[in-house]
C-alpha cells in the first residue's frame, strides 16, 4: 500500500485529500457546532432570533457573566446523575456485543459453510424478521414481561438487544466469513480437526476484521437504542439514550435541553478511544490472516 | 366550620413542613405502590410525596417518563398490575376507562378521603374513578410593549387578533406577529380542538361515535386557523409548544393562544431576554365568531388506581396519592409548577390566565371513549388543507373517513 | 458442512430469534386480522372540576362479556389490511371510475394515507441508498490511501454523522436547518433568497429528509467497505500491477467485485432500513410534508386509543413491502447460493 502510495500521482493525490477534507467538513461541523453552543445556555444555542447568538452568547454572558458556561455539564452530570445511566449503558453496551458476537459467529459461520439450500432460507428468514419494525416488536414484549416480572430488568433488555440485532448480525458475519477463503478450514479437516477444531484454530484467529466490524455496529446499536430501552427499562435502570430523552421530555423544561446537548457531547470522547484502539485491532488481524493465507 | 378546616390543613401543612425529611404517616403500613406517569415537575412533586408514605411493608416505587402512555395500559392489564396507579389526563384516562383497567374509587374515597374536596373528583357515570390535582388550558400570552406601540387592548376575540396581527405586521414592528403550536398531528389538532369549541361545534352526532365535524362551523373553524396562519411563520406547520416558545423568546412574536403550564418560563428572567420577560403577560382565551365560549379547552391532571390489585394495595396506593396531593406539599418552589387544585394553593400572577379560562366557564375537552381516535385523525389530515392541497370541507370529510375506519376498527362504528 | 455440526453451530442464535422475534411476529399476523369487540356505548354523566356534562362510556359488563365468550377479539381478516388506512381497495377502484386522465388518478391516489407515504418513502429509498453507497465508497477509497498514522482519527471523524445519538443530532440539525439556523441561513445566502425556508415546503422538506438521510447512513457503509478493503489480497493486486494494469482497472477488476458480496449485503440492509424510514420525519417534524408506514405504526401505537390491529397490519404490509423490492437480490443471491 505504501508503495502505490508513492506512486500516485500528484492531481489523484490533490483529489483525494480535498474530497476527504470536504467530507469531514461535513461529518465533523454539526458535532462542532453541538460542542461550541454545549458551552452556552439553551436561550443562544436553540435561538430563533438568529444563529449569531449561538455563536457569541449574548445570554450566556447576562447570565453567566462569561461567554462559555459549564451550566449544562454540571447539571447532567452532578444534579441529574448522567454517571448512573452512562453506567447502565455500559453494561447493557458491553453485554450485547460480546453475546450478540458470541452466538453470531458462530451462526454465521455455519450458515457461510453449509451447501444446503436451508441456509437460504435460514437467511431469508433472518431477514423477514429483521424487516418487522421493532416497536411492534416491543410493544408486543410488553404483556408477557410484567405479567412475568421481567419487565424493568438491564438483563432483559439485554437479551431483547441481542435477539433483535441476531439478523442483521447473521448477514453481516456470513458475507465475511464467505471472504475467508473455504480451503483454510477444509485443509485442516483433512488434517483431522473436527469442525469445531477448524473454526477455532483456523478461522478466529482470522476473522477479526469482519468481527470488529460487525461489533462496532452492535455496539452502536446497542449504544444508540432508544425504541426497547426506553420501552422496557425502569427509571434506576435507565441507559443514557432514554435518559437524554428525559433532559428534553416532552414539555422542554428551561434549561434541561442543555444537559441532553452536553451529555451527548461528553459521551462522544471515550468512543474516541475506542475507535482510535479498534482501527488496529482491523488492521492487525489482517496482518494475521495475510500470514496464515 | 370551614375556618376550622382551614386552620387544621395549615397546622397540617406546618407539621410537614417541619418533619419534611421524617417520615410522614399516611394512614397506611404495609402494601405495593407503583406510579406510573408522564415526566415534569409538578408530576415529580406528587410521586416524591407519595414516596414519603414508605415504610418497611409499605414501598412506593414510580416510573415517570415522556413514554408513560405507551407502557400503562400494558403494565396495568397483568394480574396483579405491575402498576398500582397511574397519573393521567383528561384525554388519555379513556384509554384505561377503554380497557378496564381503573377501579371506582368510591369506596374509598368513602372510607380515607372524606378530606378530598368534592370538586377534585372526577366522576364517570355516578362513579369516582380518578382524583384531579392540577388544571391547565391554552390561552392569550401578549407582548405589553409591542400592544402599546400600535395602541391596541389585549384581544378578547380572534378577530380582534387577527386585526391587532395584521396592524403590527403593516407598522413593520415584527414581520409575524402571531404565534401557535401548530406543529401537524397532535398539537395542530388540539388548536382544532379549541376553535371549533369556540364556534359552538359538537364533535359527534349526540349520544353516537358518529363524527360530525364537517358543517359550517367546521369550516369557519379552519378558516380562522388558516388567517392566524398567515401571520405566523411560514413554519409553522413544524412548531410544536417547544418551538412556539423559542419563538416568543427571541422576540419574534407578540400574541399567541398558549398552555398556561408553559407561561412560567417565557416570564422568568433566568435565561430570557429581559425585554421579552418583561413585556410578557397573560390574559383570559379569546372567543371566535361571536360565540360566549372561549375557543379553548380545560384540562385536568389526576390519579387512579389499578383495578387488578389486592385491596390492601389499593389502600395503600389512594393513601399514598393523597399524601402526595395533600396542601402539605404546596412551598415556595411547588408553587409555581402548577396551577393545583389543592387547598393553600395562591395563583401567581403567570397563572391568572388559566384562572381566568375556568372562570369564563370555558369547555372541559371532551371525554369521549372515541374522542382519541378524531383527534389523531384531525391531527394526520388537517395540514393538507393549511399546505393549500385542500379546501375545508374535503379536508373535513376525508377526516370523518379516516376517524370511521378507526372507529370501524374499535368496534365503536359498525 | 453435516446437518448435525450445523445445528450445533446455529442454536444458540435459532432459540434467541425464535423466542424474540418469532413468537412475536405470530402474535402480530394473528392481531391483525382480529380487531377488538363491538364497544356497547352508554349514555353517561361525568363530573370534573370544570362542571357535569353529558357523555358517553363503554358498558364495561357488557363488553366483558363478549370478550370473555372470544378473548383474540372479533375475527375480521383482510378487512384491515384493505381499508381506507392501509390498502384501501374500495377507495381506489372508486378513483380509477371516477378520474379521467392517469394524473387525475393519481392526485386522487396521494389522498390516500398508505400511498402518500409510498410515495415518499420510495422516493427516499431510490436515492438514500444509491447515494449513501456510493458516497461510503468513496470516502472508504480515500481513507485507505491516505498515510496509516492519519486514518484512526479519520475514521473517527467520519464514523460521528452515526455515532452521535439521532436524538439529538437530529434535533441539533432541525435548529441549524431553521430560516434562522446556520444552515438556513447559508442556503438562503446561497439561493439569494431571504425569505427561503427549508421547512415550510413540501419538496424542500423531502430534499432536506434525503440530504440528511444520505449523511447520515454513508458512515455505515463507508466502514463496512474500509473492512473489506482490508481484506483484499494483495497478491492479486500485485501480479496486475506487474501485468500494467492500470489504477482504475485494479479498481474496476480486482478491488470492486471483492466488494460485491458486501455490496449485496448493503443493498439489502439499506433498502430494508429505508423503506422503514422513520427517525428523520419525526426529529425534523416533518409529519406534515413526508409520511412512512413506520410513522403510521408509531402513531397508531403512540396515540391516547390506541389502534393494535392497525400497527400489526402496517407492520405485516412493511414486512411484504421489504420482501418485494429486495425479491431482485434475493433471487440473486439465491443463484448464487452455494457456488461462491
Amino acid at each position: 500500500m505504501t508503495r502505490s502510495a508513492r506512486s500516485r500521482s500528484v492531481t489523484l493525490n490533490a483529489l483525494i485529500v480535498g474530497f476527504l477534507a470536504f467530507w469531514l467538513l461535513l461529518a465533523i461541523f454539526p458535532f462542532f457546532w453541538t460542542l461550541w453552543g454545549s458551552f452556552k445556555v439553551e436561550g443562544d444555542f436553540f435561538s430563533k432570533a438568529t444563529w449569531q447568538n449561538a455563536v457569541f452568547g449574548p445570554l450566556t454572558l447576562l447570565e453567566h457573566g462569561s461567554a462559555f458556561t459549564g451550566a449544562g455539564y454540571r447539571g447532567a452530570w452532578i444534579q441529574e446523575e448522567f454517571w448512573r445511566s452512562a453506567l447502565n449503558s455500559l453494561a447493557v453496551v458491553v453485554c450485547v456485543v460480546v453475546f450478540s458476537l458470541s452466538i453470531g459467529t458462530l451462526g454465521g459461520y455455519a450458515l457461510s459453510r453449509s451447501t444446503y439450500r436451508y441456509a437460504f432460507w435460514l437467511l431469508l428468514i433472518a431477514l423477514v424478521f429483521r424487516a418487522m419494525p421493532p416497536i411492534t416488536l416491543v410493544s408486543g414484549y410488553l404483556l408477557p414481561f410484567y405479567q412475568w416480572n421481567l419487565w424493568g430488568h438491564l438483563p432483559t433488555a439485554i437479551v431483547v438487544l441481542v435477539a433483535i440485532n441476531q439478523p442483521f448480525t447473521l448477514w453481516m458475519l456470513t458475507s465475511f466469513f464467505r471472504n475467508i477463503p473455504k480451503d483454510l478450514d477444509e485443509s485442516a479437516r483433512v488434517d483431522g480437526c473436527t469442525q469445531f477444531q477448524a473454526f477455532r484454530h483456523v478461522i478466529i484467529p482470522v476473522m477479526w476484521p469482519g468481527v470488529i466490524t460487525t461489533g462496532l455496529f452492535s455496539f452502536l446499536l446497542a449504544y444508540n437504542d432508544f425504541v426497547v430501552t426506553a420501552m422496557l427499562l425502569s427509571k434506576q435502570n435507565q441507559t443514557m439514550i432514554p435518559k437524554i430523552a428525559s433532559f428534553l421530555g416532552t414539555t422542554q423544561t428551561e434549561g434541561n435541553v442543555m444537559f441532553a446537548v452536553s451529555s451527548v457531547v461528553s459521551v462522544t470522547a471515550p468512543l474516541f478511544l475506542l475507535v482510535m484502539f479498534f482501527q488496529r485491532q482491523i488492521v492487525s488481524g489482517l496482518t494475521a490472516g495475510a500470514v496464515k493465507g | 366550620m370551614h375556618k376550622t378546616l382551614k386552620a387544621a390543613l395549615s397546622l397540617v401543612a406546618l407539621l410537614a413542613a417541619g418533619t419534611a425529611h421524617a417520615q410522614t404517616n399516611c394512614g397506611a403500613t404495609t402494601g405495593r405502590v407503583n406510579i406510573v406517569g408522564n415526566e415534569f415537575p409538578a408530576i415529580k412533586t406528587v410521586a416524591a410525596n407519595a414516596a414519603k408514605c414508605q415504610t418497611g411493608a409499605l414501598t412506593v416505587k414510580s416510573n415517570l417518563t415522556a413514554n408513560h402512555q405507551r407502557i400503562n395500559v400494558q403494565g396495568m392489564q397483568g394480574n396483579p398490575a405491575e402498576y398500582t396507579s397511574a397519573v393521567i389526563a383528561t384525554s388519555s384516562i379513556v384509554a384505561l376507562m377503554n380497557e378496564n383497567v381503573i377501579r371506582p374509587l368510591d369506596a374509598l374515597v368513602a372510607a380515607h378521603g372524606a378530606d378530598i374536596p368534592k370538586n377534585q373528583l372526577i366522576t364517570i357515570d355516578g362513579r369516582v374513578m380518578a382524583v384531579a390535582f392540577m388544571a391547565n388550558a391554552q390561552h392569550l400570552v401578549y407582548r405589553k410593549d409591542i400592544l402599546a406601540q400600535v395602541g391596541a387592548e389585549p384581544p378578547k376575540t380572534y378577530e380582534d387578533m387577527i386585526r391587532v396581527g395584521k396592524l403590527i405586521r403593516e407598522r413593520g414592528i415584527l414581520r409575524n406577529p402571531i404565534g401557535g403550536a401548530y406543529k401537524a398531528g397532535w398539537d395542530l389538532a388540539q388548536e382544532f380542538v379549541n376553535m371549533y369549541t369556540g364556534q359552538g361545534g359538537e364533535f359527534f352526532k349526540p349520544g353516537t361515535p358518529e363524527a360530525a365535524i364537517n358543517n359550517p362551523r367546521g369550516v369557519a373553524a379552519l378558516n380562522t386557523m388558516k388567517a392566524l396562519s398567515e401571520l405566523m411563520h411560514p413554519d409553522f406547520l413544524t412548531h410544536d409548544s417547544n418551538g412556539t416558545s423559542a419563538e416568543w423568546k427571541a422576540g419574534n412574536v407578540a400574541l399567541m393562544n398558549m398552555w398556561g403550564s408553559r407561561t412560567g418560563v417565557l416570564m422568568a428572567r433566568e435565561g430570557n431576554d429581559p425585554k421579552v420577560a418583561d413585556n410578557t403577560a397573560v390574559a383570559a382565551p379569546m372567543t371566535v365568531g361571536g360565540g360566549r365560549i372561549p375557543a379553548t379547552t380545560l384540562w385536568w391532571d389526576g390519579w387512579t388506581v389499578a383495578r387488578n390489585i389486592s385491596d390492601e394495595d389499593a389502600r395503600a396506593t389512594f393513601l399514598a396519592m393523597k399524601n402526595g396531593i395533600s396542601p402539605a406539599i404546596l412551598n415556595d418552589e411547588t408553587m409555581g409548577q402548577a396551577v393545583w387544585m389543592i387547598a393553600g394553593y395562591k395563583p401567581a400572577p403567570v397563572n391568572q390566565g388559566v384562572i381566568q379560562t375556568m372562570a369564563m366557564g370555558a369547555k372541559p375537552y371532551p371525554m369521549l371513549p372515541y374522542m382519541g381516535l378524531l383527534h389523531t385523525a384531525l391531527g394526520d389530515g388537517l395540514a393538507a388543507f393549511f399546505q393549500g392541497r385542500k379546501d375545508a370541507a374535503t379536508t373535513l370529510s376525508d377526516i370523518e373517513k379516516a376517524y370511521a375506519t378507526a372507529a370501524r376498527e374499535k368496534g365503536f362504528l359498525k | 458442512m453435516r446437518h448435525a455440526t450445523f445445528l450445533r453451530f446455529f442454536l444458540p442464535t435459532a432459540i434467541a430469534m425464535l423466542l424474540f422475534i418469532a413468537m412475536p411476529i405470530v402474535s402480530v399476523v394473528v392481531q391483525s386480522v382480529y380487531a377488538p369487540h363491538d364497544r356497547v356505548v352508554i349514555e353517561v354523566e361525568n363530573c370534573t372540576p370544570f362542571g357535569c356534562t353529558k357523555s358517553t362510556a363503554i358498558d364495561q359488563a357488557a363488553t366483558q362479556k363478549l370478550r370473555d365468550e372470544n378473548p383474540l377479539g372479533r375475527f375480521v381478516g383482510g378487512t384491515i389490511y384493505v381499508d381506507r388506512s392501509h390498502l384501501a381497495f374500495a377507495e381506489v377502484a372508486e378513483a380509477w371510475r371516477q378520474s379521467a386522465t392517469a394524473g387525475d388518478f393519481a392526485a386522487r391516489l396521494m389522498n390516500l394515507p398508505f400511498y402518500k407515504a409510498l410515495a415518499f418513502t420510495l422516493t427516499y429509498l431510490v436515492f438514500v441508498t444509491p447515494l449513501s453507497i456510493l458516497l461510503g465508497l468513496l470516502v472508504a477509497l480515500a481513507v485507505n490511501a491516505i498515510p496509516r498514522i492519519l486514518r484512526g482519527p479519520t475514521i473517527f471523524f467520519s464514523l460521528l454523522p452515526m455515532i452521535v445519538t439521532p436524538l439529538i443530532g437530529a434535533l441539533i440539525l432541525f435548529w441549524m436547518v431553521d430560516s434562522r439556523g446556520i444552515i438556513g441561513a447559508a442556503v438562503q445566502w446561497l439561493a439569494n433568497d431571504p425569505d427561503l425556508s427549508l421547512k415550510a415546503s413540501t419538496p424542500l422538506t423531502w430534499v432536506m429528509l434525503i440530504v440528511y438521510g444520505t449523511w447520515s447512513t454513508a458512515p455505515f457503509a463507508f466502514v463496512v467497505y474500509y473492512a473489506g478493503l482490508q481484506t483484499v489480497p494483495q497478491d492479486t493486486i500485485e501480479s496486475a500491477m506487474l501485468d500494467g494494469a492500470s489504477r482504475w482497472h485494479r479498481l474496476r477488476y480486482v478491488v470492486l467485485p471483492h466488494l460485491m458480496p458486501l455490496t449485496t449485503f448493503m443493498f439489502l440492509i439499506k433498502i430494508m432500513d429505508n423503506f422503514r424510514v422513520f427517525e428523520p420525519i419525526v426529529s425534523f417534524n416533518a409529519g406534515a410534508h413526508a409520511q412512512s408506514l413506520s410513522y403510521f405504526i408509531y402513531s397508531d401505537l403512540g396515540g391516547e386509543t390506541r389502534l393494535l390491529s392497525s400497527a400489526a397490519a402496517t407492520s405485516v404490509l412493511t414486512v411484504a413491502g421489504v420482501l418485494v423490492l429486495l425479491s431482485p437480490v434475493l433471487v440473486r443471491t439465491w443463484r448464487q447460493f452455494g457456488k461462491a
